[in-house]
């Protein structure tokens, strides 16, 4: 069976974001950028189903600017056998990223679509589930853990209330949680190798497909900063602060 | 004008996070109305018609609705839509499983975990895990939303005398087969609605010490959270986790027993009342956002507090 996996690139989960002066949005020149996490286990669990030999293919595929290259290649350094960029300089929103995510896997035809959860930037957690519904698939979303037999996705979800187990028929949608794997690190023979897998350019405009935005952001701002606290020295002056000053105890 | 409102439920009563989404549908124009979708559970729509807020409740009851499953309630919801200019869901993972199918199939931009509502078609929401709040403005004739439960404090469980009417189901799709659950059982209060939360990270060093949490928990009350780095080492369960990808919490008191205070943490716990943070690094990041800080070794100081409570 073929896998798709969809990625984004984001700002790096370990930069501090700063919102722009002019509230415009939030500082993106000379900022590290990175896999989105979530993208990241999306890929590793595509490429240990096909070493489990239930995956043929993994085929990762990208939405974004020429640099969304450069995670496209870690992708291929992880395992992924080949890549298409989408291309595009606009902000793309999930439901515009789920319609082009249609168009490949009409193409395609993958019996699986792996994706994150959520992005780390816009934090939406829709794509996933607005693919599954455009295909008319059904979707384990926020999966600990994935197991593929007799033509389903047997998905264990992380819920508020603890887990829940679901059988997903293929072709099948899963978005994944923090648990479900622990990433690989691309060995350098890998990442070298990687350099000559195929990737695809296609350009956003050529798939036919409305992305224009639906949303206009109107300012970005500083969330509501916290008054600054103080340090106690002792349990009993903590105890003391809690009942007299702050009165939630 | 007229919202519709998907409530979560486990077909005997509401999950919490409905009531607050009942508050935010408030900041709208017309009416509120409620769907109860489920198996059995007539009990849980005559619980939201009591509730303040609401106009009108519609109950769906199918076997195959028991599981509020995302590939069912879809299709029900859309078939209801058109009466509605906003569909709203709280912004848990039973509302963010089904919300997107619904605004997809609708050809709508969903805008997710609102935490204020401007105008009609203007909605802030928190970006970068919470350190950007982005205002944004919705061109889609109609609105798909879901609701940060605590950006809306809930209104009256009482009071309300709305009517129920039963509405028609739609098939069962066959995509998917529920298989089961694991939930996790505690005689304390939730985590996202109780109004004291002790939560323990990487410092507790193994899951037998969180025992030590639970006392303390127990002495005020509390709900036990835990950060990424307490789950992923499993200490303790995923339900646990708060933080930007885990459950967002806004208590009246937080207790941050040995979390460090990585932004991922900060994102689902700053917004509560007051911060406590207990750890024996000084320059831990916790303490940037501490009302009170203690640098001391949990292990010493935390029996002292359970004593001195």
């Amino acid at each position: 069976m073929k896998i798709l996996v969809a990625i984004k690139r984001v700002i790096d989960a370990n930069v501090k974001v700063r919102v722009k002066a002019d509230n415009t949005g939030v500082e993106t020149a000379n900022v590290k950028m990175s896999m989105n996490p979530f993208c990241e286990i999306a890929v590793e669990e595509a490429v240990r189903l096909k070493e489990q030999g239930v995956a043929s293919e993994v085929i990762v595929v990208s939405i974004g600017n020429q640099q969304c290259q450069e995670s496209l290649r870690t992708a291929l350094a992880l395992g992924a056998d080949r890549a298409i960029l989408v291309k595009t300089d606009d902000a793309v929103e999930p439901l515009a990223v789920a319609k082009v995510l249609k168009t490949l896997v009409d193409k395609e035809q993958p019996e699986m679509v792996l994706l994150g959860k959520q992005s780390i930037d816009g934090d939406n957690n829709q794509t996933g589930q607005m693919l599954g519904a455009l295909l008319g698939w059904g979707q384990g979303t926020f999966a600990s853990k994935v197991e593929v037999a007799d033509g389903k996705a047997q998905v264990t979800r992380e819920i508020d209330g603890g887990l829940q187990t679901l059988d997903v028929k293929l072709p099948a949608i899963i978005t994944t949680d923090l648990r479900l794997n622990e990433p690989r690190f691309a060995s350098l023979p890998n990442i070298m190798k990687a350099k000559r897998k195929p990737l695809e350019e296609l350009a956003i405009a050529d798939l036919g497909v409305d992305v224009a935005p639906r949303t206009e952001t109107l300012k970005v701002e500083n969330p509501p900063a916290r008054k600054e606290g103080i340090k106690v020295e002792t349990v009993a002056e903590l105890v003391d602060k809690l009942k007299n000053e702050a009165k939630v105890i | 004008m007229a919202t519709l409102i998907i409530a979560e439920h486990n077909n005997s009563e509401l999950q919490p996070a409905t009531f607050n989404t009942i508050a935010a549908a408030k900041h709208l124009d017309g009416d509120t109305v409620v769907l109860v979708a489920g198996h059995d559970c007539k009990s849980v729509a005559d619980e939201a018609a009591k509730a303040e807020g609401v106009d009108k409740v519609l109950l769906a009851e199918a076997e195959h609705y028991a599981h509020l499953l995302a590939e069912d309630l879809d299709k029900l919801v859309v078939e209801q839509a058109e009466s509605f200019t906003h569909i709203l869901a709280p912004a848990t993972t039973f509302g963010k499983n089904i919300a997107p199918r619904i605004a997809a199939l609708l050809d709508v931009q969903q805008i997710s975990d609102i935490i204020a509502i401007e105008s009609d078609d203007t909605f802030k929401r928190p970006v970068y895990a919470g350190n950007a709040i982005a205002t944004v403005k919705s061109t889609d004739a109609k609105k798909v939303i879901t609701v940060r439960a605590t950006a809306f404090d809930a209104l009256s469980h009482e009071g309300g005398s709305a009517s129920v009417e039963s509405i028609g189901t739609t098939e069962h799709g066959a995509l998917v087969d529920y298989v089961g659950e694991e939930l996790t059982e505690s005689e304390r209060p939730e985590l996202t609605s109780a109004k004291v939360i002790v939560s323990g990270g990487r410092g507790m060093g193994n899951g037998e010490n969180f025992a030590m949490l639970e006392q303390l928990a127990d002495k005020l009350g509390a709900a036990v959270g835990a950060s990424r780095a307490a789950v992923d080492a499993g200490f303790v369960p995923n339900d646990y986790q708060v933080g930007q990808t885990g459950k967002i919490v806004a208590p009246e008191l937080y207790i941050a027993v040995g979390i460090s205070g990585a932004i991922q943490h900060l994102a689902g716990m700053k917004d509560s009342k007051v911060i406590v943070a207990i750890n024996k690094d000084e320059e831990a990041p916790i303490f940037q956002v501490a009302d009170y800080g203690l640098v001391a070794d949990l292990f010493k100081v935390v029996p002292e507090l359970i004593e001195a409570l």
